[in-house]
């Protein structure tokens, strides 16, 4: 489960910003230490342009050496996209919360999907609103406490968790990218978010990866109930792997051209 | 690389909507991202038609939320990029323009004004000007031209994107229902034949070299932990825009020199006050004519010596003291009595400030 030594920072890392703001044992640390490697593996640091949101994401905004916008709250999406439009050779990460990419900005997810938007969209799943204090959040579990949900999520008053990459990969075309990793599996989620972000430069279409994530204060765990909420409780609700890669057909159809691509 | 939208000069018989998209072309906007509304859609109509013919870009978003930010992403990578919108949809662009407020972002939105509050008419007014000018949870520092005249529109779409570019902050064409939908005569023209040099348009993410290698990385953000960071930020941009409104600051006036009565309108029912004006005068009244262009920053350097020299004001607009606020901000401490003629979505003719001339003169 965990990070034995700590192996060298990602080349993509700005060290004169480290160690970086976060929380101890925060997860948002390990998804953009994936997200470096991922860079670095594929050698895109020249043109790469990372958008951060509001939310403990916010964190990140001097996180890289790479040319980076932090913008409002779920609103970095359509910012990227509007960079994507009219520099379609730039490669661009979407880095966000849950709130963010499933509450506020979610006309936005949903959009950017069916048009399969040229755009790698990281969110860090921490089951509630890590930066204002631990509310809840459509991702919180049911039964969770949060600060508005002090006697745990009532699902009939307040809903079921939503399953993000359940829903990008019902909605968007062929040539989409849709995974779910977590902190709880490095390599794969590295794996997953390299995969993300040659699907934008192939051109095939959206990248769409939700991160498990932990936020121990939030949540008030140890470093053993965090690992084991993570593990146990959100694994079983929020299944791990991928959800859709291009080139395979969707509902039978097969593959076509993808609408956001730049040469259209 | 296409041809110029438009060779030299031309005369043409448009709707103002047409103007807009005329002008933009002719302005080099490389891309518009916009949601439909009344009565601003014939801009995007235009603009779609035209637009692939001389390789510019279009995205229609999700909704005016959308449309605000993807101009943000089109600003950052260095593109002259635009929006135009009204009414709600004005409400929903104001929390991307705060943004572009924050970070001096030169996004350019054209705002066709449409009755309010609330979905109300999607006809007319001149509502918009408090949102316009001060929307969003900041010091309203940005350009807002108000347009009159189908000319106006054409000028100043080029000129907004120039301003925008030059000093940075989010500019605005403030046109209305009616601007946008009628026909009239309108002289247009490739800016260079004017000897309008277009601003460079440079990119503030995607900059060349490898960052942290070849260069410094460039980390934008809008969000400060402390006070004092945010406090030297916006002193720094305060310090900027005060400097900046000498050279882009904007009125016109007539009739001033010996006028009882001074009549303060923009917009499109500057026309009217203009005409009301004249006949006065042909009738031996000495009413005076003020019209800021700029209604933020607003003219009140102009508009004081103008006021003072009056014995009355009257402002006439299409809304219910937005402009009249203004005014009377500008000449706080001054004694010459301001008085409105203030009709909130409706048109005003020239017969209508004649009568309301009369009147306060007899009052
Ligand atoms: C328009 C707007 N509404 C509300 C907020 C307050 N706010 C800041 S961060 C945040 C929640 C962040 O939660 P999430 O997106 O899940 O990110 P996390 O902090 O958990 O990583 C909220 C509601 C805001 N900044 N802007
Ligand atoms: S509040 Fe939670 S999500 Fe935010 S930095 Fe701390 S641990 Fe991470
Ligand atoms: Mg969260």
């Amino acid at each position: 489960m965990a990070l034995a030594a700590q192996p060298q920072m990602p080349r993509v890392w700005r060290a004169e910003t480290k160690p970086h703001k976060f929380c101890p044992g925060c997860g948002h640390g390990i998804i953009l230490k994936a997200l470096g490697e991922a860079i670095d593996a594929l050698g895109i640091q020249e043109r790469t342009i990372f958008g951060c949101d509001i939310g403990c994401s916010l964190l990140s905004w001097d996180f890289f050496n790479l040319d980076t916008i932090q913008t409002h709250h779920g609103r970095t999406t359509p910012v990227l996209v509007g960079i994507k439009r009219v520099r379609p050779e730039l490669v661009v990460v979407s880095y966000m919360g849950d709130g963010g990419a499933y509450a506020i900005g979610a006309q936005h997810l949903v959009s950017s999907a069916v048009r399969n938007d040229l755009v790698t969209i990281i969110v860090v799943n921490n089951t509630q609103y890590g930066m204002t204090g631990g509310q809840m959040a459509p991702t919180t579990l049911p039964g969770q406490k949060t600060e508005t949900t002090p006697y745990g999520r009532d699902v009939k008053l307040t809903g079921r968790p939503i399953l993000g990459p359940e829903l990008v990969a019902a909605v968007a075309p062929p040539g989409a990218y849709v995974a779910r990793g977590s902190i709880a599996n490095v390599v794969q989620l590295k794996n997953f978010i390299q995969k993300g972000l040659l699907n934008q430069i192939e051109g095939r279409g959206i990248a769409f990866i939700e991160a498990l994530s932990a936020c121990p204060t939030n949540w008030r765990t140890n470093a053993a109930e965090t690992w084991r909420f993570i593990e146990k409780e959100m694994a079983a609700y929020f299944p791990t792997g991928e959800l859709r890669t291009p080139g395979e057909a969707k509902n039978g159809q097969a593959g076509e051209g993808t609408p956001g691509a730049p040469e259209h | 690389m296409a041809a110029k939208p438009i060779e030299g000069e031309q005369r043409a018989f448009m709707t103002g909507n047409e103007v807009v998209a005329w002008a933009a072309l002719a302005a080099g906007a490389d891309i518009m991202y916009g949601y439909p509304i009344t009565p601003q859609n014939e801009i995007m109509h235009y603009w779609t038609r035209m637009a692939p013919r001389y390789d510019r870009g279009f995205l229609q978003t999700e909704d005016e939320i959308s449309a605000g930010f993807t101009t943000v992403g089109g600003v950052l990578a260095g593109k002259r990029a635009f929006t135009a919108t009204a009414g709600p949809g004005n409400v929903l662009m104001q929390e991307a323009m705060s943004m572009a407020e924050m970070m001096r972002l030169p996004t350019v939105v054209v705002v066709t004004q449409r009755g309010g509050p609330s979905t109300a008419t999607v006809i007319y007014s001149q509502q918009e000007l408090n949102l316009t000018c001060f929307g969003g949870n900041g010091e309203g520092l940005r350009i807002v031209y108000s347009t009159s005249s189908h000319q106006d529109l054409f000028n100043y779409t080029i000129k907004a994107f120039n301003t925008a570019w030059k000093y940075r902050f989010p500019t605005f064409v403030l046109g209305d229902g009616y601007q946008s939908k009628m026909r009239e005569p309108v002289t247009i023209y490739d800016p260079a034949t004017r000897g309008i040099v277009m601003e460079e348009c440079r990119p503030m993410v995607g900059l060349p070299g490898i960052a942290g290698i070849d260069r410094e990385p460039a980390h934008l953000r809008n969000t400060y932990n402390l006070e004092d960071e945010l406090y030297d930020r916006l002193t720094a941009s305060i310090k900027d825009y005060q400097a900046m409104i000498p050279e882009v600051v904007e009125w016109e006036a007539c009739a001033v020199d010996d006028d009882e009565i001074l009549v303060i309108a923009h917009g499109v029912v500057s026309r009217a006050a203009r005409a009301a004006v004249d006949s006065l005068r042909e009738a031996g009244i000495k009413a005076g004519y003020f019209r800021p262009i700029t209604l933020r920053p607003f003219p009140e350097e102009a508009l004081q010596p103008l006021a003072a020299r009056a014995q009355r004001i009257l402002v006439v607009e299409s809304a219910h003291g937005q402009l009249e606020r203004q005014v009377r901000a500008s000449l706080y401490g001054l004694e010459t009595p301001v008085s409105g003629y203030l009709r909130p979505g409706m048109g005003i003719t020239p017969e209508e400030i004649i009568g309301a001339v009369q009147q306060t003169l007899r009052s």
